[in-house]
């Protein structure tokens, strides 16, 4: 069977390649309109600067090849989003803000989740060099009217802020190992293992990272994190900055402060998009100030990633009813 | 499919979820056990029971084929646990993920660091996770059952097998040598489920909680 693909590989037949480029047009005119300007990074680059400051999980999904010309490492992208970051500290050097918006294929060695493809369309939009919640707020205003284009059924954004369990790790001194395994607790919302690893731990700290797998739902659940964490400076800004995007945040929202997808490379609020008929997320986003920094100029940054494929699936879908 | 599916297996798992399920109120309409059907519905209107294989569970709640699951951790721990929540250990169904040797072999000297050695098993990212952390190499030899059998017809040095009394073990003449996890059957969510449909499944769980705690 020489024609077979490798798994998780597809070609995008008609009906679905028009419903997908369609959308690709409107999403691209709308962030246009917005004043967003398109690049268009390369396919591969070398994996020195295609990884730099972006953590073990994306080298793990990056395929590599070695080139031919220089002998040395390069990988295709499994994220569009560091190329821009390097375009915008390296390239643009601009002083005010920019915004930037691409599209383009991805790959990736594994499926990044049940039966997801290994090679997204990712289409997206970054704010460089603004780090007020105004930008917050403009990205996920931006997103919902992308959504809004798809016209998927019951958009939902997922919010939460890296910043809140960030604090509560170092306020406990908490090591990078022990720091590691809670990481991986709260993510999984496992709460016999979270007792397990917080034991030894001093009763505030303990207390709160027993409380944050239970911080999720609708906007009252900011009023309890604000009563029950503890006090430190930087929560109380986070939870300020939740609170402002509960009151503006233009798709229904749901806050789960438990949420740290990202958490190596986020720095602020974190957010996912999800739709019904599609079972993971459709887009992500969130605030990633120190990204810059590995490419020697920290801009703040603000942006998401909408997976093109399963936004139009999910579009499709509802037209099928 | 509307309405809320909880995956989960026959046998000890749906043995002892029973009460559970009935404290809930989630009794299902059939006895699963003697109904050859896989779709169940419970005493709760549009909630239902999706009877699969224990390794399975994982896999449908992951996909969103099922909102909810009962899996043991053993089962979670080599599944990888991506896309769920686990957010309750129910206490039932317990025993222990163990390695073993028939008597008389010297487990202790086998596993210096740098030595080699063959286990079976069915779990085979729970084994070699936890071989690579003593610096041992081992040669994996996937099994689906009948474990015991390994050692003592000299296929392995060592299985990884689930313990609970060790009746098993002794009437193989094998010896239960180091521990890798208590295992439990836990709760598990799907994710974007969790995010989406919350007002639905909050209660579900609240639900479980409530008929766990003492």
């Amino acid at each position: 069977m020489r024609w077979l693909l490798p798994e998780y590989i597809e070609d995008i037949l008609p009906a679905e390649a028009a419903r997908i480029e369609r959308l690709r047009r409107a999403i691209l005119d709308l962030f246009a309109r917005a004043r967003y300007e398109l690049v268009i990074p390369p396919l591969l680059e070398y994996t020195d600067s295609l990884l730099t400051g972006t953590g073990h999980d994306l080298d793990v999904r990056t395929f590599k090849v070695v080139d031919q010309i220089s002998g040395r490492m390069m990988g295709l992208r499994a994220d569009i989003t560091p190329q821009v970051a390097r375009i915008d500290a390296h390239l643009l050097n601009r002083k005010g803000v920019t915004r930037l918006c691409y599209c383009g294929s991805v790959l990736h060695t594994r499926p990044a989740g049940p039966a997801a493809t290994r090679e997204p369309i990712q289409i997206g939009a970054e704010i460089y060099g603004h780090a007020g919640v105004a930008s917050d707020l403009e990205v996920q205003r931006l997103l919902g009217r992308a959504l809004a284009l798809a016209r998927v059924r019951r958009p939902r954004l997922g919010i939460g802020h890296v910043a809140v369990f960030r604090a509560l790790v170092r306020a406990a001194r908490i090591g990078e190992a022990l720091e590691g395994e809670l990481f991986q607790a709260l993510q999984r919302k496992d709460l016999p293992e979270l007792r397990q690893l917080t034991r030894k731990l001093g009763a505030q700290a303990r207390n709160a990272l027993l409380l944050l797998p239970e911080l999720y739902g609708g906007a009252e659940v900011l009023r309890v994190a604000s009563r029950r964490l503890p006090g430190l400076p930087a929560i109380a800004r986070a939870l300020a900055t939740l609170r402002a995007l509960a009151r503006a945040c233009p798709v229904p929202a749901s806050f789960d402060l438990a949420e740290l997808r990202g958490y190596h490379y986020h720095s602020g609020v974190v957010f996912d998009a999800y739709c019904e008929g599609v079972p993971g997320a459709v887009a992500r986003g969130g605030r990633y100030d120190e990204v810059g920094k590995a490419f020697g100029r920290a801009r703040p940054a603000t942006g998401f990633s909408i997976d093109l494929r399963s936004l139009a699936a999910a579009g499709a879908h509802r037209k099928g009813r | 499919m509307t309405g809320i599916g909880i995956a989960l297996s026959k046998g000890r798992i749906l043995e002892e979820t029973g009460p559970l399920l009935a404290r809930a109120g989630l009794s299902p309409r059939e006895d699963p056990e003697r109904s050859r059907k896989l779709i169940i519905p419970t005493a709760r209107r549009g909630v239902r029971l999706v009877i699969v294989r224990a390794s399975d569970t994982p896999t449908y709640v992951a996909h969103g084929a099922a909102d909810l699951g009962i899996a043991g951790k053993d089962v979670l721990a080599e599944h990888g646990g991506e896309g769920l929540y686990q957010p309750l250990d129910l206490g039932i169904a317990r025993c222990r993920m163990m390695v073993a040797v028939r008597q008389g072999f010297d487990y202790a000297g086998a596993v210096r660091q740098g030595a080699r050695l063959r286990v079976a098993t069915k779990y085979l990212h729970t084994t070699r996770a936890f071989f690579a952390d003593k610096g041992v190499h081992v040669d994996l030899i996937r099994l689906y059952g009948s474990m015991e059998l390994a050692p003592i017809l000299g296929l392995a040095d060592a299985i990884v097998d689930l313990v609970s009394t060790g009746k098993t073990l002794k009437a193989n003449k094998l010896v239960a040598v180091e521990e890798i996890m208590p295992v439990s059957a836990r709760l598990i969510v799907n994710e974007a489920a969790l995010k989406t449909r919350r007002a639905l499944l909050q209660p579900l769980i609240d639900g479980f909680a409530r008929a766990v705690a003492p």
